[in-house]
């Protein structure tokens, strides 16, 4: 019998309408780290959620064995009781607690009469700061101190509660090389000290260089397990596992026939909000009329950073680069102007920022152009109606009338109520942002052939995705996207996964 | 019209649900629709029609008396005038604690100029309109485009009018007005056609009002029949107008049989009526629905929220001044004192009147109803002396149930899926 700390086996997780995983199988060895990659939405994140116990026992099938015992956690407690501890991609950290007090947020040390010891846990968060190799005061608040170093204050929150089997999320995608390469430093000596580490990752890399067996996680299923001890896997071998199934059948035909350039976008760069980071650099990139062009890129790479900082400036900081409309430069300051100037941004979070799920279709279909549908300020409200009922029609969209509460509908739906609202500020370019998260395939391939439609009138339609046989299915030119650069441009007829994934987790010094 | 969504897209090859719901079959809904489709709306005129009767049948009908009605409606109009704009700026997701400091500041203006120095009545009500506009550009710079949450800037707006109040009247009270400034609130238009033993002006106007409703109601339907919109079915349509009427008649009648038309009632009237047609038919008022139900949504879309938020604080600032004037004139001067808890009242009409915590949701009409039901009981309980304190609770009590009727609807609205 292998040496095994953790065994899933046979993981089957359900959302009402979607298998997020089915029969997954995984099996850790003690003292390893063993990597997991996958696409967007393959199940990595979900399969994390399950072993954590944020789905707790119960609301999955399939068993669970760690460290010899077959385990059901009831939630997060009933793992870090055992020693298992996970680390999101967004941190967890409180930003205006001292460094101490986060790392034991939740498991306080108390001292007499119940009272927290502060000058014993100060004390304690020193030594565990050293073993991370943080040289920083543990009455620094986190909230100044940068992304890096507050990872590694969620690992040390980690050793405080006695870890035997470390999960990280995603842990290097938002830090740059240095803290990357300070991190991955730090779970090589933490495997030296007998820590087991699960680590997500799409920086293959990363993977290659510092794991001992990766498993490939494809549509939330099990593809393999590959040993890397031996150095024979390559980058490719893994990305071949990633992507590997063939594209399936569910994209409408279409005849491409492009026209004029619509929008072109030269030397885009934007910096982060908050962070003394570009999320953009440099881009450009160009749309013709009757066109679908792609933009594939893995999450963090700055793909709805560029989208909708060129929408009226909505994201980002010292905005620079210019901006051509059938060939004339145009400026887009607001979001109101690039509306005027015919670019259309739809949202890869509809429910957060694409939609007032407390109103009916009506109100959410004519909420970017209001204007056309009113004269001197005053709304004629059965104008309104008629272009939601056209909308309704021609969109499908399934609800009893165009007075149904958008919040009520599918997901779907919900999408094609996103995209009614922008076709209906008629706009030159059109861009999608994940226009298929979270929707059933049925539902998918509608959206698709209003795509297809939006081209065959003329409109420039730009896609944004990380599902990469979607952009492969869909669109005419593909560029790909990494760490803010634009790293490739190819048709369609050129491009594969293989390819597209490469170009996707090519690292900036390469370029 | 087409009664079911006809599918123009290539039929999807692994489409499994079911054909769109068959509603909309015809083009007319029934009163049991119309009341569920805005159950959180038709509670608030059901609980208003409770509250009356039981008032009506604890005080022995005294509180339907001519006199009384008369009454309610002077004593508080200001308050429902305060709720037309504290509805609009919580449904923008804010809050204005401070406009009873704003009605006491703009009174305090109105009776310096007027009183102290002896300008007319009508410089008095520009000036104090003025430093209500004023007050609202300084909540509105602040909250649109310095960013500092409502309640803080409003709260500061609190106690700097209050204090501004008392420098402006120099800690004492200013009365009396002349005569044409305190018709605004106590004068009525009366015996214009000549006094039988009631008003028949009064009369008059009510069934203007009627028929203007009537009038306004069928062109709406005619333009919905127009453009294909399902209506109410036409005896539904008819009894409405019937019911509405009858109302608002046997209303003109008590004000007629007492003391005739209050000059305060004709200004809410035209307020309410503006305001319920700006929040619902002008992008303004739309705009203001977007940004409180979804912010970020909204300026994805390119609403200009700054904008927005500014000019709904200019408005709450006018709208206090109008406030500010009526109270003023009703208590003929101007107190250090005057407009004190204003505020809660007029938050409290706007939720009572299904206004939501959350911003997004609420009406004026709504808030309009909320009020009465607040004047309604208190003027109640008054008439059947009960005491100040039992008042209060009865008050805040009433104020808990509204929002929690509100929470309630929305949990149940959010699973009913």
């Amino acid at each position: 019998m292998d040496d095994n700390i953790l065994e899933m086996r046979s993981i089957t997780k359900t959302f009402p309408g979607v298998k997020a995983l089915e029969n997954v199988s995984l099996a850790v060895r003690r003292g390893e780290i063993h990597a997991i990659c996958g696409e967007n939405g393959a199940g990595k994140s979900t399969l994390m959620k399950v072993l954590s116990g944020v789905y707790p026992a119960g609301s999955y099938d399939g068993e669970i064995v760690f460290d010899g015992q077959a385990a059901s956690f009831g939630g997060i407690r009933d793992s870090e009781h055992v020693g298992i501890v996970i680390i999101h991609q967004e941190l967890a950290l409180v930003p205006y607690l001292s460094i101490a007090e986060n790392i034991f947020l939740g498991n306080e040390r108390r001292g007499r009469g119940g009272l927290i010891d502060w000058n014993k846990a100060n004390a304690e968060a020193t030594e565990l700061l050293q073993s991370v190799g943080l040289d920083e005061n543990a009455v620094t608040p986190v909230g100044q101190l940068g992304v890096g170093k507050q990872q590694l204050v969620e690992i040390a929150k980690a050793l405080s509660k006695d870890v035997r089997l470390l999960i990280l999320d995603e842990p290097t995608a938002a830090l740059n090389d240095t803290d990357s390469e300070h991190l991955l430093n730090l779970l090589r000596r933490l495997k030296e000290r007998g820590i087991t580490s699960i680590m997500i990752s799409h920086k293959l890399n990363e993977i290659t260089a510092i794991a001992d067996r990766v498993t490939v996680i494809r549509d939330g299923q099990t593809v393999e397990t590959l040993n890397l001890d031996a150095g024979e896997v390559t980058q490719e071998r893994i990305i071949r596992g990633m992507v590997g199934r063939d594209l399936e059948s569910y994209y409408p035909e279409r005849t491409s026939d492009p026209g004029a350039e619509v929008l072109r976008v030269e030397d885009w760069t934007v910096w982060h909000p908050t962070q003394d980071r570009k999320v953009v650099d440099g881009a450009s990139f160009t749309v013709r009329a009757g066109e679908v062009v792609g933009i594939a890129g893995l999450m963090g790479a700055g793909r709805t950073e560029l989208a909708m900082s060129i929408f009226g400036r909505s994201y980002g900081r010292d905005i620079s680069g210019r901006i051509f409309m059938h060939g004339n430069e145009v400026r887009a300051r607001s979001v109101a102007e690039a509306i005027d100037r015919g670019i259309a941004y739809a949202t890869e979070d509809r429910k957060r920022y694409g939609l007032n799920l407390i109103e009916d279709i009506r109100r959410n279909v004519s909420a970017a152009a209001l204007g056309k549908l009113s004269r001197r300020g005053w709304v004629n409200g059965n104008e309104e109606t008629k272009v939601a009922e056209e909308s309704r029609r021609s969109m499908n969209i399934k609800a009893p009338s165009v007075m149904s509460i958008v919040g009520k509908l599918s997901g779907g739906n919900q999408q094609k109520v996103v995209l009614s609202k922008w076709l209906f500020t008629d706009p030159n370019v059109l861009i999608l942002d994940e226009p298929t998260r979270g929707i059933d395939v049925g539902a998918k391939y509608e959206i698709y052939t209003i795509v297809n439609r939006l081209v065959a009138a003329g409109k420039a339609v730009v896609v944004i995705s990380s599902e990469l046989p979607e952009l492969l299915g869909i669109c005419d030119r593909i560029y790909t996207l990494s760490a803010g650069r634009i790293t490739g441009e190819m048709p369609v007829t050129q491009a594969t996964q293989e390819n597209l994934m490469e170009l996707m987790t090519k690292e900036r010094e390469s370029v | 019209m087409a009664t079911t969504a006809t599918p123009q897209a290539d039929p999807t090859p692994k489409e499994p649900e079911a054909t769109p719901a068959a509603a909309l079959t015809t083009g007319t809904s029934d009163l049991r629709q119309l009341l569920l489709r805005n159950l959180r709306q038709s509670g608030i005129y059901i609980a208003f029609v409770a509250i009356v009767a039981l008032f009506a049948i604890l005080t022995e009908g005294l509180s339907l008396s001519p006199g009384n009605i008369t009454n309610i409606v002077l004593q508080y109009s200001y308050i429902l005038v305060l709720a037309i704009g504290m509805v609009l700026v919580i449904i923008a997701g804010h809050i204005d604690l401070s406009v009873g400091s704003v009605v006491a500041l703009t009174g305090a203006v109105s009776a310096v100029l007027v009183i102290q120095r002896d300008y007319p009545w009508w410089v008095g009500m520009l000036a104090a309109i003025a430093v209500g506009l004023a007050v609202g550009a300084w909540h509105g710079f602040w909250v649109a485009y310095v960013g500092i949450p409502a309640f803080i800037v409003t709260l500061a707006g609190m106690l700097l009018f209050r204090g501004l109040t008392l420098q402006v009247l120099g800690n004492i009270s200013l009365s009396p007005f002349p005569s044409e400034y305190s018709k605004v609130a106590s004068g009525f238009l009366n015996g214009l056609l000549g006094g039988n033993g009631y008003d028949a002006f009064t009369l008059l106007i009510g069934a203007v009002a009627v028929a203007g409703y009537a009038v306004s109601g069928f062109r709406t339907r005619v333009a919905r029949i127009k453009y294909q919109q399902p209506v109410e079915s036409f005896p539904l349509f008819v009894g409405r107008v019937l019911v509405v009427g009858a109302v608002v008649m046997y209303f003109a009648w008590q004000l007629a049989h007492a003391r005739g038309l209050p000059i305060v009632l004709i200004i809410l009237a035209v307020l309410i009526i503006a305001y319920g047609v700006i929040s619902k038919r002008t992008v303004f008022g739309r705009q203001i629905y977007a940004i409180g139900g979804n912010l970020a949504a909204a300026q994805l879309s390119g609403v200009k929220v700054k904008v927005v938020n500014f000019w709904i604080f200019v408005n709450m600032g006018f709208l206090s001044a109008i406030a500010g004037i009526i109270y003023s004139s009703r208590s003929n001067g101007a107190q250090p004192a005057a407009g004190n808890m204003f505020e809660l009242d007029a938050i409290a009409a706007a939720f009572i009147g299904g206004a939501a915590v959350t911003g997004g949701v609420g009406t004026v009409v709504g808030a309009m109803v909320g009020g009465l039901i607040m004047a309604v009981m208190s003027n109640g309980m008054q008439l059947m002396g009960v005491e100040q304190q039992i008042q209060s609770i009865v008050k805040g009590l009433v104020l808990l149930l509204a929002v929690a009727f509100d929470v309630y609807n929305k949990r149940r609205a959010g699973t009913s899926r």
